[in-house]
Formats: C-alpha cells, sequence, structure tokens
C-alpha cells in the first residue's frame, strides 16, 4: 500500500512538473516570486474558489510565489474584505469578488491602480476581452482596478425538445416568454411521468433574486446604450424606479411563478439550477453556467436539449419625463432588433481580482501576474468550458473558437446556438451594467431586495414596492451624499462629461 | 526540612509549640504584605478584564455606532453623531413597517384587545400602588406596563388589524409561541421518563441528542425535509395531498415550520432540566398522595408542580433569552421570507450588518436588547422571585 502511494504520489509531481514545465518554462527557472505569499479571498466551494486554488498551484510552481486560497461565506465576502483593508488589518491581499462591490472599496483608496501592469502585460490580450468587461466591469474613473476571471450577464435559456414539440419559437420578448412558459407548464419533460414547470426563476429573498427582476425591467428601462443606465437618473441621481416600465417588470416577474414550482419563493439560484438540470423547467434565467452544467454527464439530464437566447426585450420603453412606457421608434431604441429592444444584463459583473492597495509592492505585482495568468486566453479559455468552476466567457476567443466547447462535450450545434447568445448578448451596446457605486450592497441587496420580496409575498403592492424602494434609495443616496454618489454613478456608466 | 518542618516549625528547644510557627514565618511587610493585601482584587482581575473587554467595550462601542453613521474607509472609519437618528429611523421613519408593522387603522377588535390590555395594567398597577411596593419596584413596574401596552397597540394594529406585522412581532412571536410549546413538550416528556418505565434511559439519551446538533445543521435538514416536491419525505406530503402546497411561500405557515425545528432543537434543554428537577422531588410525598388515594393529576398539581416550579420558571427564561436572538433557522430556511415574514430582530440586524449599515444594525440590536431585557427582567421579578418567595 504504502509503495502504491508512494508510486502515486511521484507520478503526481512528475507529471504536475511537467505540465508546469511546459506551460512557462523560462519562469520556472527563474522563480521571480520566490519567497512571496499573497493571501486571496473569495466564495467557498469548488465554484470560484477551486479553479483559483488549482491555477495558484500551477502559479507556484512557474515563479514560486504561493498563493493560499481562503474562502468566506458569499453572503459576508464583501464585510469582510471591506473590514480587513479598511481597519488596517490587511490580512488579505487579493480579493476576488463581485465586480460591482470594488467601486466602494476605491472610494476608500483600498485597491491598488492595476493600469500600468496591464499596458505592460503582453500576455493578456487585453483586445480579446470583450468590449462591456475590459471598459466598463474592470476600469473605474477610467483605471483599471479589477481583472475579470469570469464573465456575468443573463440569458435565458429554453429546452430545445420541448419548444419543438409545443411548435413555438424562444420567448423575443417577456410577453412572449410568458405565453410560451403557460404552453410549456404542466407537461413532463424528463419522462418521470410528473408534471413539470413552464418557467423557473429564482425568487428566494437574500439570494440574487434582485439580479432577475433587473434581467426583466432592463428591456423597458435602457435603450441608448450602456451609458443610459438602469438605476438613476443621470442628472439628479433620482431612482428610475416609480414608473410603468419597472411596474411591468414586477408583473411579468411575478406572473413567471404563475408557472412555477410551489416552493418558487423560496428557491435562490441553486434549487432552481437543480430543477432545470434534472429536466423539470422548459425556460429559465441564467447567467452562463446553464450552458457548461448541461453537459455534466452524472447530473444532467438535458444534455444538448437546452438553447439559449439573449435575454428578451420590449417593444415598448420609458419615456424618462412622463414615466410612461412608449413604442419603441428608430430613435428612441436604436439597438433594436425587429422592433424589440434587447438590454442583455451583466448581473454581479463577473467574479474578478482586485488587490490591496496596502500591500508590499512585491505581493502587488505577483498577484497581479497571478490574476493575469488567470484571465490569459490559454487558461480562461479552458477554464469558462468546465461547468464546476463557475466561469463564463469574457473573451471573444471564448465565443468565437467552438472547439473547445466542443471538446468539453457539447454537441457542434449545441455549443454554437449557446456561444451564438453568449456573442449577441456580449455584443450589444445596449448592455446594462450593474450598479457600481458605494452602497451598492445597500441599495440591491438590503432595500430592492426586501420589497422585491414582499411584492412577490403579497404583502405590498407594486405600486407600494415601487415607492418604498425609491424611498429607500433615496435615503441610501442622501447617506452616502447625492453629489458624490452622482459623479460615481455617473463614472461607472463611462460618462465622463 | 520537610514540609510539615517548614509549616509547622520546631523551637530550638526541639518542643512543638504555637509560638514557633510565628517566630518562623517569612518577615511580612514590603512586597509580599501588598500583594497579599491586594490578593482579592488580584484573584477577580481576570473576570472584571474578561467582562470589560468582551462585554462592556462592545456594549459602549455599539451604542455608539447605534447615534452614527458610519462609513468605512482606508485606515479605519468615519463616524459621524446623528443623535437618536437611526432608532426614529426605525420606529417612526422609513423602518417603522420593517421593525414594527405595517399601520393603517386600528380595527374594532384591536382597539378592544388594546383598552382591555390597558384596563388590566391600570388595575395592577394601582394596586401595586396601594401595595408594599417600594418607590423603585414601582418605576420598574411602570416601565414595564409601559412595555406591554406598547407591544399591545402594535399586535392591535397589526395581528388584529389585517396588517402586517415587523420584526419585533416575528421575534415576539417566536419567543412566547416557541417557548409555551417548547415547555409543554418539554414537561410532558420529563414526566414520562421520570416514570418507571422500560427503556427510559434509552429515551433519554434519544431525547437529548437535538441539542447536541449545530442549528445550521437543523436548519438546512427540516427545510430539506418541508420540501414538499423533491424532499425525502415529499411522497408523504404528496400523499397528504400537500404536492402543491409550499409552506414557505405563506406566512404562517413558514413561521410555524421555523418554530417546529427551534422546539426540535430545544425541547431537550427543557427536558433535561425538568427531568432532573421531577427526581428530586420528594418521594415520600408523593407516596403519602398516593397512600391518601389522591389522583396522578392531584399529585401533580399539588406536590410535583409547586416542587419544580421554581427551576421551571428558571429554565423558560433562559430559555426565552435565547430565543430572542434566534436567527440561525429563519436565515436558512426561509432566509427571512416569504417577504419579511420570517425575519427575526437578531436577523434583521444580521441583514443591515451584512449590507454593510453598521449604524442600524447597532440601533436595531439596541432595541432588542431594550425590549429582551424589560420583558425578561419583569418575568424574573413578577414570576421568578414572587415564586421563590412564595415557597421560602
Amino acid at each position: 500500500m504504502k509503495r502504491q502511494l508512494a508510486l502515486s504520489a511521484a507520478i503526481g509531481a512528475t507529471m504536475l512538473a511537467g505540465a508546469t514545465t511546459a506551460l512557462t518554462p523560462a519562469a520556472h527557472a527563474q522563480k521571480m516570486y520566490d519567497g512571496v505569499e499573497i493571501n486571496l479571498l473569495t466564495r467557498p466551494g469548488p465554484v470560484i474558489a477551486g479553479r483559483l486554488a488549482e491555477r495558484g498551484l500551477e502559479y507556484e510552481e512557474m515563479t514560486g510565489a504561493k498563493i493560499t486560497v481562503a474562502t468566506v461565506p458569499f453572503a459576508d465576502l464583501f464585510q469582510k474584505l471591506l473590514t480587513d483593508w479598511a481597519t488596517g488589518t490587511n490580512s488579505i491581499d487579493v480579493g476576488v469578488f463581485a465586480s460591482g462591490w470594488a467601486v466602494e472599496l476605491e472610494a476608500g483608496g483600498l485597491l491598488a491602480d492595476l493600469s500600468d501592469f496591464v499596458a505592460k502585460d503582453d500576455k493578456i490580450d487585453i483586445d480579446d476581452i470583450a468590449p462591456y468587461f475590459r471598459e466598463f466591469n474592470q476600469k473605474i474613473n477610467g483605471k483599471t482596478h479589477l481583472i475579470t476571471i469570469d464573465g456575468d450577464f443573463q440569458m435565458v435559456y429554453y429546452r430545445t425538445d420541448v419548444l419543438g414539440d409545443l411548435g413555438l419559437e424562444p420567448p423575443r420578448t417577456w410577453d412572449e416568454y410568458l405565453e410560451v412558459a403557460a404552453a410549456a407548464h404542466g407537461r413532463d419533460m424528463n419522462g418521470d411521468g410528473e408534471a413539470d414547470f413552464g418557467s423557473c426563476m429564482f425568487k428566494k429573498r437574500n439570494a440574487q433574486s434582485y439580479f432577475a427582476i433587473l434581467s426583466v425591467a432592463g428591456g423597458y428601462l435602457q435603450s441608448q446604450g450602456t451609458g443610459q443606465g438602469i438605476f438613476f437618473d443621470t442628472d439628479d441621481m433620482t431612482p428610475i424606479i416609480n414608473n410603468d416600465a419597472f411596474a411591468e417588470a414586477l408583473r411579468i416577474y411575478k406572473a413567471t411563478g404563475e408557472f412555477g414550482p410551489p416552493d418558487e419563493l423560496n428557491h435562490d439560484i441553486g434549487d432552481t439550477r437543480a430543477l432545470v438540470t434534472t429536466g423539470r423547467c422548459a425556460l429559465m434565467i441564467d447567467w452562463g453556467d446553464i450552458g457548461p452544467l448541461s453537459i455534466d454527464e452524472e447530473n444532467s439530464r438535458i444534455k444538448d436539449l437546452v438553447g439559449a437566447v439573449p435575454l428578451p426585450g420590449s417593444t415598448r420603453i420609458l419615456d424618462r419625463a412622463t414615466g410612461e412606457l412608449v413604442d419603441c421608434t428608430a430613435a428612441l431604441c436604436p439597438h433594436a432588433i425587429d422592433g424589440i429592444n434587447h438590454t442583455p444584463f451583466a448581473a454581479f459583473g463577473g467574479w474578478s481580482g482586485a488587490i490591496n492597495a496596502s500591500a508590499d509592492p512585491k505581493v502587488i505585482e505577483a498577484a497581479y501576474g497571478f490574476l493575469s495568468y488567470m484571465n490569459q486566453a490559454e487558461q480562461s479559455n479552458f477554464d469558462v468550458t468546465q461547468g464546476w468552476t463557475g466561469y463564463n466567457p469574457y473573451r471573444i476567443s471564448q465565443f468565437e473558437n467552438i472547439d473547445p466547447w466542443v471538446e468539453a462535450g457539447f454537441s457542434r450545434e449545441a455549443a454554437e446556438n449557446y456561444l451564438g447568445a453568449i456573442g449577441a448578448s456580449l455584443n450589444n451596446l445596449n448592455m446594462a451594467s450593474d450598479l457600481r457605486i458605494p452602497g451598492t450592497q445597500q441599495y440591491e441587496g438590503l432595500v430592492l431586495d426586501r420589497e422585491l420580496a414582499r411584492f412577490l409575498a403579497d404583502e405590498i403592492t407594486a405600486e407600494q414596492a415601487m415607492q418604498n424602494i425609491y424611498d429607500g434609495w433615496e435615503e441610501i443616496t442622501e447617506d452616502f451624499g447625492r453629489d458624490e454618489q452622482l459623479k460615481l454613478y455617473r463614472a461607472s456608466l463611462g460618462i465622463t462629461n | 526540612m520537610t514540609t510539615q518542618d517548614s509549616v509547622v516549625g520546631v523551637s530550638q528547644s526541639g518542643s512543638r509549640s504555637p509560638t514557633a510557627i510565628a517566630v518562623e514565618l517569612p518577615p511580612r511587610g514590603g512586597f509580599a504584605e501588598w500583594f497579599d493585601n491586594q490578593s482579592r482584587q488580584f484573584f477577580i482581575m481576570p473576570a472584571v478584564i474578561m467582562i470589560l473587554v468582551f462585554s462592556i467595550f462592545p456594549l459602549i462601542a455599539s451604542l455608539i455606532l447605534s447615534l452614527s453613521r458610519v462609513r468605512l474607509r482606508a485606515g479605519g472609519y468615519n463616524v459621524r453623531f446623528v443623535g437618536l437618528r437611526n432608532f426614529e429611523r426605525q420606529i417612526f421613519g422609513s423602518e417603522q413597517f420593517h421593525f414594527l408593522g405595517t399601520f393603517t387603522s386600528i380595527s374594532p377588535l384591536g382597539w378592544l384587545f388594546a383598552i382591555a390590555v390597558a384596563a388590566l395594567l391600570i388595575w395592577w398597577l394601582v394596586r401595586c400602588f396601594r401595595g408594599s411596593v417600594s418607590l423603585l419596584g414601582f418605576i420598574g413596574r411602570l416601565i414595564t406596563a409601559g412595555m406591554i401596552f406598547g407591544l399591545s397597540l402594535m399586535f392591535a394594529a397589526t395581528l388584529l388589524s389585517g396588517n402586517q406585522f415587523g420584526t419585533l412581532g416575528v421575534t415576539l412571536f417566536y419567543v412566547l409561541v416557541g417557548c409555551a410549546v417548547q415547555f409543554l413538550i418539554g414537561l410532558g416528556l420529563a414526566v414520562i421518563c421520570a416514570q418507571p418505565i422500560w427503556g427510559r434511559t434509552f429515551f433519554r439519551v434519544v431525547f437529548f441528542l437535538p441539542m447536541m446538533i449545530t442549528p445550521i445543521g437543523i436548519g438546512f435538514g427540516f427545510r430539506m425535509m418541508a420540501d414538499t416536491t423533491k424532499g425525502p419525505f415529499s411522497p408523504v406530503w404528496q400523499w397528504f395531498g400537500l404536492r402543491d402546497f409550499a409552506w414557505a411561500a405563506d406566512p404562517w405557515a413558514a413561521r410555524t415550520f421555523i418554530v417546529i425545528g427551534d422546539s426540535w432543537q430545544w425541547i431537550p434543554f427543557i427536558f433535561v432540566v425538568l427531568l432532573a428537577a421531577l427526581e428530586n422531588v420528594p418521594r415520600d410525598m408523593v407516596e403519602a398522595g398516593h397512600v391518601d388515594g389522591a389522583s396522578g393529576w392531584q399529585i401533580f398539581r399539588e406536590i410535583t408542580w409547586p416542587s419544580i416550579a421554581p427551576v421551571a420558571a428558571t429554565v423558560i427564561l433562559i430559555r426565552a433569552i435565547e430565543a430572542f436572538k434566534l436567527v440561525d433557522l429563519p436565515n436558512i430556511m426561509t432566509s427571512g421570507g416569504p417577504g419579511i415574514s420570517t425575519e427575526s430582530m437578531t436577523l434583521h440586524a444580521f441583514f443591515a450588518w451584512r449590507a454593510p449599515d453598521l449604524a442600524q444594525s447597532a440601533a436595531v440590536s439596541y432595541l432588542l436588547l431594550f425590549v429582551a431585557v424589560v420583558l425578561c427582567v419583569s418575568f424574573f421579578n413578577l414570576v421568578v422571585l414572587k415564586r421563590r418567595a412564595a415557597i421560602a
């Protein structure tokens, strides 16, 4: 037994050494960061953290820098980072978190400026990163403070076999979404003899359901491009909430529950994905994860049975002067396709790495090298095809080159469909940016989430919910300072004048 | 020199005497004497420091936070004093619906209830005033009466008027209903296991097990068991025709499930303490009752219950203090939903802390502290001490 273990260890060590040597033999020889230790904090589990730890070992082999990946529950991650860096504890060198949180950290001067590193980096191939992630996700006030390792935006997934049987096309508008969901609801979609669901959307409180409502609302709220924004008026920072567009989004979001599982109000994204991969849902909203999860041989019953489309849109758009919905015209909806305004929503923004500004310069340099290594196409183009990593595409080469996806287990047709939806979303200049100003957690995770939950539970009407969100957001804006918030909000949308 | 020699001492003549002891002890004075005199303070100092660091300092720090607007920044915090604004926001402002509930109009039933409670409290206060209650005691009773009337008004305006109550009402539901259910079942199990029945040692161990399990595990376990569509008991739920019943979407069903989970964990605590109390009930008195022909109920009412009542009151008090802090189960099972129906005050404070809104979190925590202290101290003074005095 001991001999077997020793033999296995020797083979493993040889393979690892061989693999890393093959990656970058020159760096391996130099060990330029020998003795440098980098403490990285992110969320727990194999998703996100697992691949960071594995790539960290590779990076250590190449450069000598030791990467220690620590984790805390997702809900505590921001608080932990903020407290550690703001109080000067500085036990964490690198945080991997939602890019939207970075603005608040940067406002406190807590994030290292990575612009010079990126400028000198000849391996990161910055132009291959999709424009939204390159210009909005990674930058704050024109400076690069984040390195993207995961591209997050939501899409609608549908069962190709179910819609085929029904003779229906994938939904292009939210009204069509409800029609398809109604038609498919109650059918047995996985052959277990039980009636399944027309739509699955996560609606649990404190579990990111606010991303789903914003995905629905985007198509009614924003038509002039990312710079228009979906949260606040860019002139005076008043919330764009109390209007017909958000009311319509609330109506649709709640109506999807009529075709969903009975306990959908208690479903988070994990519960919903479990239903989808076991073949129980005809339609659902999710980030890019469903594609790779659908080809999981062990857990998926929908391999090659799922298609994706960019988020449905609307033929009507908000008139911000009157608060009413008006029909799209070429001027009102310049990015519309067949008269339908689509607004892909970069919910969460994607997992991104940022470096503590107070870290030792050598640590900052080594940490940047690691984040760059994660981001480089050579690594990330493989990682995004693996469902368990939780990484979704953010590089143009990741959805232009189908071969890695086919090698990962997709059929060519399914890969083309999935990557086509990703490409259409990423290339849409009307993509809505997630909120990226100080207090984002309070605006979204506290007020919007709570009022949405109360509305879904019939505790309050849509009008009350919108008024409460409006009042709550105004209160937070006043607390943080309206002028400062306005300045940062405009900057987050790329408005510089 | 042996140990005995060093302690007792031996005189030059070789005889042992008390005077030898005085002569042979080390000379007193200087540091040794000072240390001796201060020994009480030195012994108590670690405990005082622990209390100051881990109890008093956090209390003061969180009080400062509750009166401030706090922003984290590079190198520390920006703390801006805002007076009672955070409390005003919870009780009268934009967070009122969240903390106290939604107020529209009070129904006739609500008014009736509030008036009845007010009348009872006035009668009680007059009775106290006429009795032999000290000034301090009367002030304490005034605070108790004020708190009870305030809570009654809240229930009258929310629960009895068709409006939703907030995290304070939810917390009181967990405390009052949860403690009542746990006490009754715990007492029942203790009475059964105190009898000379077969396998009682085994059941004592089994009944005690849930208390050993982490609340997070219980939360996930109950959430899974209560899942009507894909949980392990889904065939059972479906057999009962509850296939489409979503307990997590119904406020009262969700609250009830959380109380069931909480009870499952804490009944063992009440069971164990009451079992110990029951086993200390004088056997001769019980046997005398049997000989005199008393029924089981009469023996319980006249002998057993008076014997265990002080312990029972104490165990309820401890359980109530814990129940005020309930956070794990609603967080895991429902995340406070549907809406805010299952959100306890501790969860309310936790969500604010996580946002991170430290000031609001501290304000909610202080409100919880105030309510819990007034109610628990009132219970202790008016029930536990009174009971002990009656027995004495």
